[in-house]
């Protein structure tokens, strides 16, 4: 009887998913209840055809973690440090601008730049560090600085966040990377990250971000001590102000890595669970472009899976990657263009390398700093 | 209806499935498709919703070897000053510590070593059985080949010799790929195809239950894997003596075939054709060992039942670079968490003991 009651509520779900009526609350939460994993990867599979085809997307990008200075001490992160502790670090301006020089003859399109909450640092430092960036590698999209990072670079300076992001702009912040969001619910809040903005605050940021015209992307940090509930709270915040404003590229479910973190007790996430949570993402977000599976967090051999379970990206070819291996990511610290081609294709798909706004980077005109013939030296395009 | 959908149509009604078939799933069908149509299968074979798994260890009692297979870093040439024997103390050590984490048996395989002859095999054995209670898997087909000729008897008086002194079963390693023009490849030194699969017939009309194995992802083709399957499933017609079917994936780590490594949506998918080729193979095991233990969950989706062994010790799949280790709460959780209860089975798949999910919360 139970077994019959499911399979009805499954293929209710299977009905709305193919003609693209919205899933609600409940439609999730029985999907996370399930453990018919390869059936909701059908599902998603459904939609991530119906907006990305066969298409598996990277980026060839470049990590800047410009300081592991941090005042939040977030019970999940094994990354921060205290001002002043052994190991502590803030690359200077001159430091940032060495490290991008270092990888001048790599075809880097994007730079991801996220850091912790230094108090020392200046507003000079964030307009400074992003010309600095934006002199060396004109082409390259800046992508920086978390909502979490911005409201507290604007309270530092003792300006308004809208104030902040114009001036960031002005000096080459295109794009906002998705962090500090971990599970939009106060009571996740209250238990995990009191120090660091809540959950209304990240959204207003975004959808401030999104305002003045800049497209960002949006995380989930999952794994931990959230119900499926929860996780579905959040999924459906950030749908409803993708309603509002489409300013969210990818979404990009992070999975938790316990060790050496304040939550040290706690198991890793299992491989149904990584699975499940990318392809409800999907199913849920109906309104985001793109789904992430971020090698990093689940290793290469899950992000392979999860293109035939809604995820249409690999992220990139990221070397200097610090914040998930403090935490014990066993994965690699770096993956080559090539073998990231290999595991898009050998898994059936097309591999399509993408800028920070997911353009084809093959489709950038010849001649152009990027493309194959190009020299990077004299850079033009934009 | 296109050929996909009348196979699909031919397994969902029970029907067996032919190689060019099964070569049409292995490189046509749709990943997730493919899940499907093995999980429906393994739940005809399997209903209740249970994962099983052994605790045990494997102890190499040499790794002194002659047959240099392209796809080994474990081996030693028998000369080799790092050949060697295990010893008897250690071997006790190692059968004791099995015993007190609640193993029931070992798995005890070695290299094809010319230093020792049959009296070794059958002291070893003995010895074992006099001093401990414990279940003997052990010695693959190229090892039985290769004491069978080095005493000068027949495969069955080489078995009934083995089996008289304590050997219970047989593992299925060293099948590689039942094909010869691929054996002449990656271990031109180890038995043939037809050995492989005559000491499994031997040993099965004795009543030795056996397993079998698969590894690829080095130089075979999709056509190899089928063909290796037909090859199991015909022997299984005949005798009904394997328990498990257990397929791996090459690890190429300090061997000497360059190939990239399989990837795990490779994995899966000759996983699934394997539950759909080996309809009279009662147990799919994943190999966690050469996967990892997020794709040996996800194996579970795609025809697999048991997950083989915790593993308190494993060396040769190490000695490829390749080292993942569980323990029995990691084993549970797994499975647990895939929605199934996790039950502790013997070297013949009876349960002997559930292992209750265990909640954890946050402190």
């Amino acid at each position: 009887m139970r077994t019959s009651k499911m399979k009805d509520r499954f293929s209710k779900i299977r009905d709305k998913v193919l003609s693209q009526e919205r899933l609600e609350f409940e439609d999730g939460l029985f999907l996370f209840e399930s453990h018919d994993i390869a059936g909701i990867g059908q599902l998603a599979d459904i939609v991530r055809k119906r907006l990305n085809g066969n298409r598996a997307y990277y980026v060839y990008n470049q990590h800047i973690n410009y300081t592991n200075v941090c005042i939040s001490h977030c019970r999940f992160c094994a990354y921060a440090k205290n001002p002043g502790d052994s190991g502590a670090y803030a690359w200077t301006v001159p430091e940032i601008r060495q490290r991008i020089l270092s990888r001048i003859e790599e075809p880097i399109t994007e730079l991801h730049i996220v850091g912790g909450l230094n108090p020392d640092l200046p507003f000079e430092y964030y307009t400074e560090l992003l010309e600095a960036a934006r002199q060396i590698r004109p082409g390259a999209t800046l992508k920086a600085f978390t909502a979490v990072e911005l409201d507290f670079i604007a309270r530092n300076a003792g300006l308004s966040v809208e104030e902040v992001i114009g001036r960031l702009k002005n000096s080459g912040l295109s794009m906002l990377p998705g962090g500090g969001a971990e599970v939009l619910s106060n009571r996740i809040h209250g238990s995990l990250f009191p120090r660091k903005i809540n959950g209304k605050r990240w959204l207003e940021i975004m959808e401030m971000a999104h305002g003045a015209g800049l497209m960002t992307n949006a995380t989930l940090l999952y794994g931990h001590i959230e119900t499926h509930a929860e996780r579905l709270s959040h999924l459906m915040a950030l749908r409803d102000l993708q309603d509002r404003t489409s300013g969210f590229c990818a979404f990009i479910p992070l999975a938790f890595h316990p060790a050496h973190t304040g939550l040290a007790h706690l198991p890793a996430t299992t491989a149904f669970d990584d699975l499940k949570t990318i392809a409800i993402s999907r199913l849920m977000l109906d309104n985001f472009p793109h789904i992430k599976a971020y090698w990093v967090m689940i290793g290469e051999k899950l992000a392979q899976l999860a293109l035939s379970f809604g995820a249409d990206d690999l992220d990139g070819t990221i070397i200097e990657e610090r914040i998930s291996h403090e935490a014990g990511a066993t994965s690699p610290k770096g993956l080559s263009r090539d073998h990231l081609k290999y595991l898009i294709t050998s898994a059936g798909y097309a591999p399509v390398e993408r800028d920070a706004f997911y353009r084809p980077v093959s489709e950038i005109p010849p001649g152009s700093p990027f493309s194959k013939e190009g020299n990077y030296a004299s850079s033009q395009w934009q | 209806m296109t050929e996909l959908a009348l196979i699909r149509d031919k397994i969902l009604n029970h029907r067996r499935i032919d190689s060019k078939e099964a070569l049409l799933l292995l490189d046509r069908a749709e990943l997730l498709d493919l899940a499907f149509l093995a999980h429906e299968v393994r739940k005809r074979l399997h209903p209740e919703p249970v994962v099983t798994f052994v605790v045990d260890r494997n102890i190499n009692y040499t790794n002194g070897c002659i047959c240099g297979c392209k796809f080994c870093a474990y081996f030693r040439p028998p000369e080799h000053p790092e050949a060697d024997v295990i010893t008897q103390e250690a071997l006790c050590l190692k059968i004791q510590e099995t015993l007190d984490l609640g193993g029931t048996q070992i798995l005890l395989q070695g290299g094809l070593n010319p230093l020792l002859g049959l009296d070794y095999y059958l002291d070893l054995l003995r010895y074992i059985k006099s001093n401990f209670d414990i279940h003997i898997h052990g010695f693959s087909p190229p090892e039985i080949a290769f004491i069978a000729r080095n005493c000068g008897f027949t495969l069955e008086k080489t078995l009934r010799t083995l089996m008289e002194a304590g050997l219970d079963s047989i593992p299925g390693g060293g099948a590689e790929i039942l094909a010869d023009d691929i054996r002449q490849q990656i271990s031109p030194n180890k038995c043939t195809a037809d050995t492989w699969l005559n000491v499994m017939e031997q040993a099965h009309q004795l009543g030795v239950k056996t397993t079998a194995t698969m590894m690829f992802g080095h130089v075979e083709s999709s056509e190899h894997i089928i063909l290796h399957l037909m090859k199991i499933r015909d022997l299984q017609d005949r005798t009904h003596g394997f328990t498990a079917f257990i397929p791996w994936t090459f690890q190429p780590g300090n061997t000497k075939i360059p190939v990239a490594a399989a990837t795990p949506v490779h994995y899966l998918r000759v996983l699934a054709v394997s539950r759909l080729v080996l309809d009279n193979v009662p147990n799919i095991q994943a190999s966690w060992v050469t996967q990892g233990e997020k794709i040996a969950q996800l194996s579970l989706a795609f025809g697999a039942n048991d997950l083989g062994s915790t593993m308190i010790e494993e060396n040769v799949v190490a000695a490829a670079g390749v080292d993942f280790r569980l323990s029995l709460a990691d084993m549970v959780r797994m499975i647990t968490g895939a929605g199934y209860r996790a039950v502790q089975r013997d070297c013949y798949y009876n349960s002997l003991a559930e292992h209750p999910k265990t909640e954890t919360e946050d402190g």
